[in-house]
């Protein structure tokens, strides 16, 4: 494969993400400007922004990978990456927008009044933001490694440095548009050689794809548990996801942030239709990834493989630069998500230099966590970070949204057992202490199962031993959730 | 409920009262009650699908429901429930400002 085209094409999208940025760091001017492009993103706008963040590494790269290893049922993690948007619809979304708290320790704080729950907030949120980053990185690191045989940590450092430098200078608004170009592109990076590669495919005269031998893929000794591990921590662990909630601060209103999340299930849905396509061409033209070798690099290999020469060149340039799209803007959306909480929780003062720091703080962590830990797949370790969301913040929101005799140890006592449990498992399972097969080793790759539960049980049943802690401002803080701004004097957009 | 005259209830909202708690918590049941439905839909067919498809052992469903079949029933639930929520709230805003229901 010629180096040449993908080099210009990865080289392209950095250069295009740190000029849009930059567009961005003119008309940022103020500190809410900054942070949530002062509120004013429309639904639509907005919506393709949020979809450019979220599709990530895991759904660029990872999907392909994971489908053309173990076969059709890994399709359940793009519907679960989707689906946990519609829960979040529905429980969340307007409340969320309402409650006026740039994140989610802003959240926590406003709704519980107390700082302690503050700061437990702030440790998760920093914990599953760097969980999240990463895979990202390790998936640059891949792909550039793929593409022109760099050295493996190459790829890492110069997402990170671009990401730093792109947060840093525009905050909140050039990330907006960073993302709305972003979506698209990734969506027309998979789609236009998807539609050569299928063209391709039937001048083969269309060889079936079998997945026979996927049994002989070790996966899980607990299928089943497993596939429901993974359906409730990516259906509940959405909402949670640290650049996931910071979004939906950016909404002018309650009713927008709503419609906002039904163009992003339309935006995502539409992308999801496509990389279960490579895994499946991946089988049939790739099989030597299905046993050892890198299967995230499914995508990538397929257009040189399948259509060739000079057309399979350009065609392989263009995923380059959509796979670089994605490590970029989901790791933009996390380390201002990090970069914020650090801001405003850790270090003294708050204000936009500061905040500077905190991006470099943001993603040296990460950094050296993905050039020491050994790889997991890319869709796997992002499942890790679902999961753990899913015990901690998913009940703190549902129940912190909802339900009006929740308490601050309440609160504590859900986001230890819930989340602590699940981070437990995710750290005992990367480390390699319990190795499969065995229910051990399930329990504690798939967590959501029972640690979702734990979470949701102990924050309420604490809250109930202790109903002498509700704060006093619960009902306002339930007032300003759900009634709509049109209804609270002052508060017309 | 029934429609107090406008402004009244406008004020008890914004003063907190035991009244304005009342309007506040049925808005918040009507809109629990649209997010529950939505989201029991899903959880009785997420929580299905996989026992179907051990059942069926064919690969060829499993690529069908969920590489295809999967995408506009969430966006359609999605819709379905901004609707709902949003009517929810026009019914309120009636309600508080003492205009009749239609």
């Amino acid at each position: 494969m010629s180096r040449t085209y993908a080099v210009v094409a990865v080289a392209a999208v950095v250069l295009a993400t740190v000029l849009v940025g930059g567009f961005g760091l003119r008309i940022s001017r103020t500190t809410s400007d900054f942070y949530v492009a002062s509120r004013t993103v429309r639904p639509r706008l907005n919506a393709a922004a949020i979809s450019g963040e979220y599709l990530s590494a895991a759904s660029f790269l990872g999907i392909a990978g994971l489908v053309l290893v173990h076969g059709p049922d890994m399709l359940w993690y793009p519907v679960g990456y989707t689906a946990g948007y519609l829960v979040l619809l529905v429980f969340v979304a307007a409340p969320l927008r309402r409650s006026g708290a740039y994140t989610l320790p802003d959240f926590a704080e406003g709704r519980l009044e107390s700082r302690q729950v503050r700061r437990l907030v702030s440790v998760l949120v920093v914990g599953a933001g760097w969980l999240y980053l990463v895979p990202q990185l390790q998936g640059a690191g891949l792909t550039l490694k793929i593409l022109t045989g760099a050295p493996g940590w190459l790829g890492d450092v110069l997402v990170a440095s671009v990401v730093v430098v792109a947060v840093a200078a525009g905050g909140m608004r050039s990330i907006t548009f960073v993302q709305v170009f972003q979506y698209w592109l990734k969506l027309t990076a998979l789609l236009v050689p998807a539609i050569f590669l299928v063209l391709a495919w039937q001048g083969d005269g269309r060889p079936r794809v079998t997945f026979d031998e996927q049994l002989s893929v070790f996966r899980a000794d607990h299928p089943l548990y497993a596939t429901y591990g993974l359906i409730i921590a990516t259906f509940l662990g959405t909402m949670g996801l640290p650049h996931v909630v910071v979004r939906f601060y950016t909404s002018p209103n309650g009713r927008d942030a709503r419609r906002t999340t039904v163009a992003v299930l339309a935006l995502i849905g539409v992308f999801y239709l496509l990389p279960p396509v490579y895994g499946a061409l991946g089988r049939l033209y790739a099989p030597e990834l299905i046993h050892g070798g890198d299967a995230d690099a499914a995508v990538l290999l397929l257009p040189a493989r399948v259509v060739g020469g000079l057309g399979g060149d350009l065609l392989g340039a263009l995923i380059a630069g959509g796979a670089f799209a994605a490590f970029l803007s989901t790791a933009s959306g996390l380390t201002m998500a990090v970069a914020g909480v650090i801001t405003q929780d850790v270090l003294p003062s708050r204000g936009v230099r500061h905040f500077r720091l905190a991006t470099v703080l943001a993603m040296c962590v990460p950094l050296a966590g993905s050039l020491m830990v050994s790889r997991v797949p890319v869709a796997d370790s992002v499942g890790m970070a679902f999961a753990v969301s899913a015990s901690s913040f998913c009940p703190l929101l549902v129940l912190g949204i909802w339900w009006r005799r929740l308490t601050p140890q309440g609160a504590i006592a859900g986001l230890v057992l819930g989340g602590g449990s699940a981070f437990l498992s995710v750290a005992i399972t990367v480390s390699g202490a319990v190795r499969p097969p065995g229910w051990p080793h399930t329990l504690l790759a798939w967590p959501a199962v029972w640690s979702v539960p734990v979470g949701f049980l102990a924050m309420v049943l604490v809250s109930l031993a202790t109903p002498g802690r509700i704060p006093v401002g619960t009902n306002a803080a339930m007032t300003r959730f759900h009634l709509p701004e049109a209804l609270i004097p002052g508060r017309h957009r | 409920m029934r429609p107090l005259p406008r402004y009244r209830t406008q004020s008890e909202i914004d003063e907190q009262t035991a009244l304005g708690g009342a309007y506040v918590r049925s808005l918040m049941r009507s809109q629990l009650r649209a997010g529950l439905t939505a989201f029991t839909v899903l959880a009785v067919v997420a929580g299905t699908l996989p026992l179907v498809f051990a059942a069926l052992h064919s690969a060829a469903v499993v690529w069908a429901v969920l590489g295809f079949a999967a995408y506009p029933p969430l966006t359609l639930i999605a819709w379905w429930y901004v609707r709902r929520a949003e009517r929810n709230e026009r019914d309120f805003a009636r309600l508080v400002e003492g205009r009749p229901a239609q």
